[in-house]
C-alpha cells in the first residue's frame, strides 16, 4: 500500500471539503477499498474516513418509503426489525453479501458506489426505484449506474443515504460463486402493484440492468411461468472463468422464475 | 507520516504512533506484539485475522488502524480468564478436536464467539453460514462445527 494523509472529518462539510482535493478517496467499511490500496489498484494522496458521521448511518421509514444511510453496515440491515417488516427481500440480500465478518465493515454506500457488476445491493437499488441522496442532491436510479465500475456521482460526492420505494412483494435470488460469495448472476423482482413490476439483474454484464421483457410479462401476470420461457440473450453479458456468457443468460431466467416464486410465498 | 492511534484492547487502553497505511492486524501484531491473531491471506479471504471490535467479529487485514481509533477491540489473547482457564468456546475446540495444525484456530474461535452471543442455539446449517469467511485448510470443518455447537452451549449455560 502506498502512502497516503489519512483524515476523520467530524461533519459531512468538512468531509465534502477533503473529498474534493484531485486525488482523495472517500472510506466507508473500507472491504473493497483497503484491498483495493494494498493491490495498489487504488493509490490515493488522501483517505477520507466517513467513519465518524454517525448521521449518515441509519435505517427509518414513512410506510411509503424506507431510507438508509449511506454507512449503514449490512450486519445493520440484515439483522434490522425495520428493513425486515418494510421489505424483507433488502434484509435478506444483505445478509447474503459475503461472510459475517465482512458483513460486520461493509456499508450500503460503499457497496453502490463501488458498483462492482458482481455486487448485490445494485440490484436491489434499481429494482426497487430508488433515489440516491448524495451532500449535491439527488439522483434517480435511472441513472446512477452508469457502467462498469462507474457511477453518476461526481469526483468526490458523497451518499449520504438510499431511499428505497417499499414494494407489495419483492425478492431477491443469486447464484453465488462459492468461493467470493458475489453474484455470477442476482435477480431483484419487486412487484409494486397495479402493473408496475420492475426486474434487476447483476453479476451478469457489465453493470446491473433491468430485463424489461420480463417486468412487462410479470405486469400482465406475476407467475414464475411467465418468466419461464423467456430466453435471455448471451450477447454483451460476461463470460470470465466461473461462467459463459451462454450460462449466464439461462441464470437470469432461472433465477428470475425462483425469484417471482418467492416472492410470492 | 507518523500518526498517533489509541483504542482498547483486551479491556486495556493502548496507543501507539505508526504509519497511517498501517492495518489494524499489523499495529495488532507488531506493536502491540499479540501474535495470537494471525494472517493467512492477507486477502480478506481466509478469516485467520479476525478479532471483535465493538461487539462484532471482523477481519484485521482489511481494516486501517486508524479506522479503529476509540474501538473497543478483543483478540484471542483476551477471552481466556486472566487464571488461565479456557473460555468456552475455546474449552470446547480443544475437547472436539476442533484444530489440527491451529493456524486457523484463534479466526475461527473469534468468530465463533460472536456469533454464539447473538446465536446461543444454533443449527448445524446456521454454524456451516457462519463459518463463510473462515478457511481451515487442515480439519475439513466437521470438528469445528461440532466445536461451535457445544461452545455456543456452554456460553449459553454459563451466563
Ligand atoms: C471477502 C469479501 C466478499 C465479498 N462479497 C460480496 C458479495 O457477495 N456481494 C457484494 O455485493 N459485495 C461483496 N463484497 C464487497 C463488500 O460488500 C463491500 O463492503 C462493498 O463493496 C464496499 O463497501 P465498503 O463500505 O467496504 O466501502 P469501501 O471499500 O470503504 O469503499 C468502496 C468505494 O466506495 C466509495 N465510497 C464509500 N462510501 C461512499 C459514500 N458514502 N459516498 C461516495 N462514495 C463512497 C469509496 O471511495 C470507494 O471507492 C465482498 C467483500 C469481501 C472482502
Ligand atoms: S488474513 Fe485477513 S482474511 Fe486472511
Ligand atoms: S487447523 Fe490447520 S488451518 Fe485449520
Amino acid at each position: 500500500m502506498r502512502a497516503f494523509q489519512y483524515h476523520r472529518p467530524a461533519s459531512l462539510a468538512e468531509a465534502a471539503a477533503l473529498a474534493a482535493r484531485p486525488e482523495a478517496k472517500l472510506l466507508a467499511g473500507g472491504q473493497s477499498l483497503v484491498q483495493a490500496m494494498k493491490l495498489r489498484l487504488a493509490s490515493p494522496s488522501d483517505v477520507v474516513d466517513l467513519g465518524a458521521l454517525k448521521d449518515l448511518a441509519g435505517i427509518k421509514t414513512d410506510g411509503r418509503t424506507l431510507t438508509i444511510g449511506a454507512m449503514t453496515r449490512h450486519a445493520e440491515v440484515a439483522e434490522s426489525a425495520e428493513v425486515k417488516k418494510a421489505i424483507p427481500a433488502l434484509a435478506q440480500l444483505a445478509g447474503m453479501i459475503g461472510d459475517r465478518q465482512v458483513r460486520a465493515m461493509g456499508t450500503l454506500g460503499g457497496s453502490i458506489a463501488n458498483n462492482d457488476p458482481a455486487a448485490d445491493y445494485p440490484a436491489a437499488v434499481l429494482a426497487l426505484d430508488a433515489v440516491i441522496h448524495t451532500n449535491k442532491g439527488r439522483h434517480d436510479v435511472g441513472t446512477f449506474f452508469k457502467g462498469l465500475y462507474e457511477t453518476a456521482l461526481a469526483p468526490g460526492e458523497i451518499i449520504t443515504a438510499v431511499e428505497f420505494r417499499i414494494p407489495q412483494r419483492a425478492a431477491y435470488m443469486k447464484f453465488k460463486n462459492p468461493a467470493s460469495r458475489f453474484a455470477i448472476v442476482g435477480v431483484f423482482v419487486a412487484d409494486f402493484g397495479g402493473g408496475n413490476v420492475r426486474v434487476a439483474v447483476t453479476g451478469a454484464g457489465p453493470c446491473v440492468f433491468r430485463q424489461t421483457e420480463m417486468e412487462k410479462a410479470l405486469a400482465a401476470k406475476f407467475d414464475p411461468a411467465s418468466v419461464a420461457s423467456i430466453k435471455v440473450s448471451p450477447a454483451g453479458l460476461n463470460s470470465d472463468l466461473h461462467a459463459s456468457a451462454e450460462y449466464r443468460a439461462h441464470l437470469v431466467t432461472v433465477m428470475a422464475k425462483r425469484a417471482v416464486e418467492a416472492a410470492l410465498k | 507520516m507518523a500518526v498517533r492511534v489509541s483504542m482498547k484492547v483486551n479491556g486495556k487502553a493502548v496507543s501507539g504512533e505508526m504509519e497511517e497505511r498501517t492495518l489494524l492486524v499489523t499495529f495488532i501484531r507488531e506493536h502491540l506484539r499479540l501474535t495470537g491473531t494471525h494472517v493467512g491471506c492477507d486477502t480478506a479471504q481466509c478469516g485467520a485475522c479476525t478479532v471483535i471490535m465493538n461487539g462484532r467479529a471482523v477481519k484485521s487485514c482489511s481494516i486501517l488502524a486508524m479506522q479503529a481509533e476509540g474501538a473497543d477491540i478483543t483478540t484471542i489473547e483476551g477471552v481466556a480468564a486472566p487464571d488461565g482457564t479456557l473460555h468456552p468456546m475455546q474449552a470446547a475446540f480443544k475437547e472436539h478436536h476442533g484444530l489440527q495444525c491451529g493456524f486457523c484456530t484463534p479466526g475461527m474461535v473469534m468468530n465463533a464467539i460472536d456469533f454464539a452471543r447473538r446465536n446461543p442455539n444454533p443449527t448445524e446449517q446456521e454454524i456451516r453460514e457462519a463459518l463463510e469467511g473462515n478457511l481451515c485448510r487442515c480439519t475439513g470443518y466437521h470438528n469445528i462445527v461440532k466445536s461451535i455447537a457445544a461452545g455456543a452451549r456452554a456460553m449459553a449455560a454459563a451466563k
